[in-house]
């Protein structure tokens, strides 16, 4: 017999859990005595739970592992909201605990209760209530199995204190059935087979995808069958790294900062291999104006909601991403002719030679330079964590990404504040691999207060400011769209970046001039290989993100920066 | 279109909130919901009726779906189906109102099930569209008080939702 503390602890250590990143609390002391007396799973201890539900998120998006927060109640259960929405927006399986009054006080307004499991039931995949310790292990059974199966997402576990300290036998269930969620895999082969039918014979077949191919580690089994195809290919904010972005297939990022050719290419195909891609508004623009050509879409998604949602799909396909490719390159690989399409490549390469991302150096630092350089110094190896705003964008664009899970944002809930607790959960669970912060002046104070957890575990992220003195975006959009007028989108008395790393005790060194941003990349990464060094490069204050589609509009109306 | 989709979910706690819960989040509308535990009592039968383009329905049957709490969805009104509800209501019943109240529960099978020397109180079932008319014939003001308990649906013959 053992306490239900305990049990969660075991569970955790049965579920092969390396980081738990949490903040202690009256409601959750019994499993924090658990955990100090064991040491297999160890403890990170973040400034504010927000982070740690992130830096679990960093961990879960660089590993294709379940990510675990540990939080108490009330506050301590409110401050992590936003980070269990930013997992739920992009499917990031995630196991997060949190602490309860106990089962008698709850619904007495007691200290430090809130009602958990309703304030996040619209953003996540699942919740739990735990009113009885014997149910305790059979829950985070089910929680581990529902965040990290079918269409990922977090689950919470909301666990009253004295459930924690009552005492059962603990018995780990070695698998789970639930008669009321089961995930499909395999697709349905038939609508397959009309999916390669389709491809086959397509004169201007386009491939895009998303998110999903992360997710479901399909990158492999994608760049095979694009290879094979010999098709272009474009992969959205959250699917970059699916596809090589130094392969001469690939056309870049689409959407709303997208290149012209992959824009342009979505607009004007005849048959659209949707994978694990959600035709999101920043995607695709208005979906009216979407596909100007008659064409057909196939769409392969584990997630059946997400197929038909916002644009009318010919050939859908719901199975799980690398079972469905393995089907179709099987298929293929069984034809042998091959689509001929050089006059399809004759005209994207016509839309490519515009070179939409090219921008012009100045006296001031351009941040789109910083970017090259940074992939420059970092060989293209580094996992990339970024904020929300401009900074993004530019990574996204000026970043080629050859490998999955190396790039990690916020792309569905747009979540500023995420980049430094992304890069420590990538941090601690990619020892020896480059982690780099790309962020803003405005996204890095959103949880600035982490430079301590880094500190306090050694976490050498090197933090890559791009200080343009302004809320960037913001600015950019009252530039275009509000006669630039700047309600609230800069800041007085922004802090000397330098001192607060140093005040953290990390290395902060600040950059104004265009020829000092190499030298200062390989010092942060050569010779303070082991440390934090926190780069604050001032960049040019107006500069704009391009290409771009506004909102609402079509992605064939895009504005190139050479237009204005 | 008017739809009326039954859902078979585990009767936790909480379960029925998920499915409001989703509604109200997604702007689907709601024009009445039912709820009871089956036969099974780890089960719960959940009928609602709501109006949408198909491509809402649609997208509502998969967003159901999708709650780890539902187990079955089925959209009854696309095949044969019966649909009842049941409505108490209160009528004053005073005068020559008091007859003519009675016929017309009469005509419409309704039964009166409590009976003062001001009001009675009518039981009456059917489909919701029957008991919107019983309230059409009735006149306005003799009406005190109405409750309907929304919607339950079946599908007929061999058309069944179990697990
Ligand atoms: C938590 C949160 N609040 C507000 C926003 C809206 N927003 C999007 S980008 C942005 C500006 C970000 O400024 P900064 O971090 O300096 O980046 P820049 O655009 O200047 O590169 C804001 C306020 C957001 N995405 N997240
Ligand atoms: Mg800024």
């Amino acid at each position: 017999m053992i306490t239900g503390a305990e049990i969660v602890i075991r569970c955790l250590q049965e579920e092969k859990v390396e980081f738990v990143f949490g903040y202690p609390g009256g409601a959750v002391l019994h499993i924090y005595d658990a955990l100090f007396k064991q040491d297999k799973v160890k403890h990170v201890l973040v400034r504010h739970e927000q982070a740690a539900v992130h830096a679990a998120d960093g961990l879960a998006r660089s590993t294709h592992k379940v990510g675990v927060a540990l939080v108490t109640s009330g506050p301590g259960a409110t401050n992590a909201v936003t980070g269990i929405a930013t997992a739920y927006m992009d499917s990031i399986p995630l196991v997060i605990i949190t602490g309860q009054v106990p089962t008698h006080y709850i619904g007495q307004d007691a200290f430090q209760e809130c009602d958990t499991v309703g304030i996040t039931r619209p953003c996540v995949k699942h919740n739990f209530l735990v009113k009885d310790v014997n149910d305790i292990a059979i829950t985070m059974k089910k929680a581990f199995y529902i965040a990290n199966s079918g269409r990922p997402g977090p689950v919470v576990v909301d666990i009253p204190k004295d459930i924690t300290a009552a005492i059962c036998k603990f018995d780990y269930p070695k698998d789970i059935q639930m008669r009321s969620y089961t995930p499909v895999v395999k697709g349905h082969l038939g609508q397959i087979k009309k999916a390669v039918k389709l491809l086959l014979g397509a004169k201007r077949p386009m491939i895009y995808t998303g998110g999903g191919v992360i997710l479901s580690n399909a990158a492999e089994q994608l760049t095979t069958l694009t290879r094979r195809l010999g098709f272009p290919i474009t992969n959205t904010l959250m699917g970059l790294g699916a596809y090589p972005a130094t392969d001469p297939q690939f056309l870049g990022m689409p959407g709303m900062h997208g290149t012209f050719e992959a824009n342009m290419a979505m607009q004007n195909c005849d048959v659209l291999l949707a994978i694990g891609a959600r035709f999101d508004d920043r995607v695709i623009g208005n979906p009216e104006n979407f596909a100007l050509q008659p064409h057909k879409i196939i769409h392969v998604d584990i997630d059946p909601s997400s197929i038909s949602k916002r644009v009318r799909v010919d050939v859908p396909i719901v199975g799980n991403v690398p079972d469905v490719l393995e089907d179709m390159l099987k298929l293929i690989e069984a034809e042998s002719s091959k689509t001929e399409i050089a006059d399809w490549w004759k005209e994207i390469e016509g839309w490519r030679s515009k070179l939409c991302m090219k921008y012009t150096m100045k006296d001031v630092i351009m941040p789109q330079y910083v970017i090259e350089k940074l992939y420059e110094i970092t060989g293209g190896n580094a996992i990339i964590t970024s904020d929300v705003g401009q900074h993004q964008m530019w990574a996204a664009q000026y970043y080629k990404f050859d490998k999955p899970r190396r790039w990690l944002n916020s792309g569905g809930l747009g979540t500023m504040g995420v980049g430094l607790p992304y890069a420590m959960g990538a941090a601690l669970a990619n020892p020896g691999m480059q982690v780099a912060c790309v962020t803003g002046e405005g996204s890095i104070q959103m949880c600035i207060q982490e430079l301590s957890t880094a500190k306090q575990f050694r976490l050498p992220i090197k933090i890559i400011n791009l200080n343009n003195r302004y809320l960037g975006m913001v600015r950019q959009w009252q530039e275009m769209f509000y006669g630039s007028r700047y309600a609230e989108s800069y800041m007085d008395s922004l802090p000397d970046f330098v001192k607060l790393a140093e005040a953290y005790g990390h290395v902060g060194i600040r950059i104004e001039r265009p020829e000092d941003v190499e030298g200062a990349l390989k010092k942060a990464f050569v010779d303070h290989k082991d440390d934090l060094v926190f780069l604050d490069i001032l960049t040019d204050r107006e500069a704009n993100v391009f290409p771009m589609v506004a909102a609402g509009k079509g992605l064939s109306e895009m504005i190139l920066a050479e237009d204005l | 279109m008017r739809h009326i989709i039954s859902i078979l979910l585990e009767n936790e706690a909480g379960a029925l909130s998920r499915v409001a819960g989703l509604f109200s989040a997604r702007g689907y509308n709601i024009e009445t919901l039912t709820v009871a535990p089956t036969e099974d009592l780890s089960l719960s039968r959940l009928t609602i009726v709501t109006s949408g383009s198909d491509e809402v329905i649609e997208q509502i049957t998969k967003q159901l779906n999708k709650l780890i709490d539902v187990i079955k969805v089925v959209d009854l009104s696309e095949a044969a189906h019966i649909e009842r509800e049941l409505m108490l209501i209160k009528v004053r019943a005073t005068g020559k109102d008091r007859e003519e109240v009675k016929r017309l529960a009469d005509i419409f099978r309704g039964r009166i099930i409590d009976v003062t020397e001001l009001t009675y109180v009518i039981e009456l079932t059917g489909s919701g569209s029957k008991l919107d008319a019983f309230i059409q014939s009735i006149e306005a003001d003799l009406i005190l008080e109405t409750v309907r308990t929304g919607v339950s649906g079946i599908g007929r013959g061999d058309r069944i939702l179990k697990v």
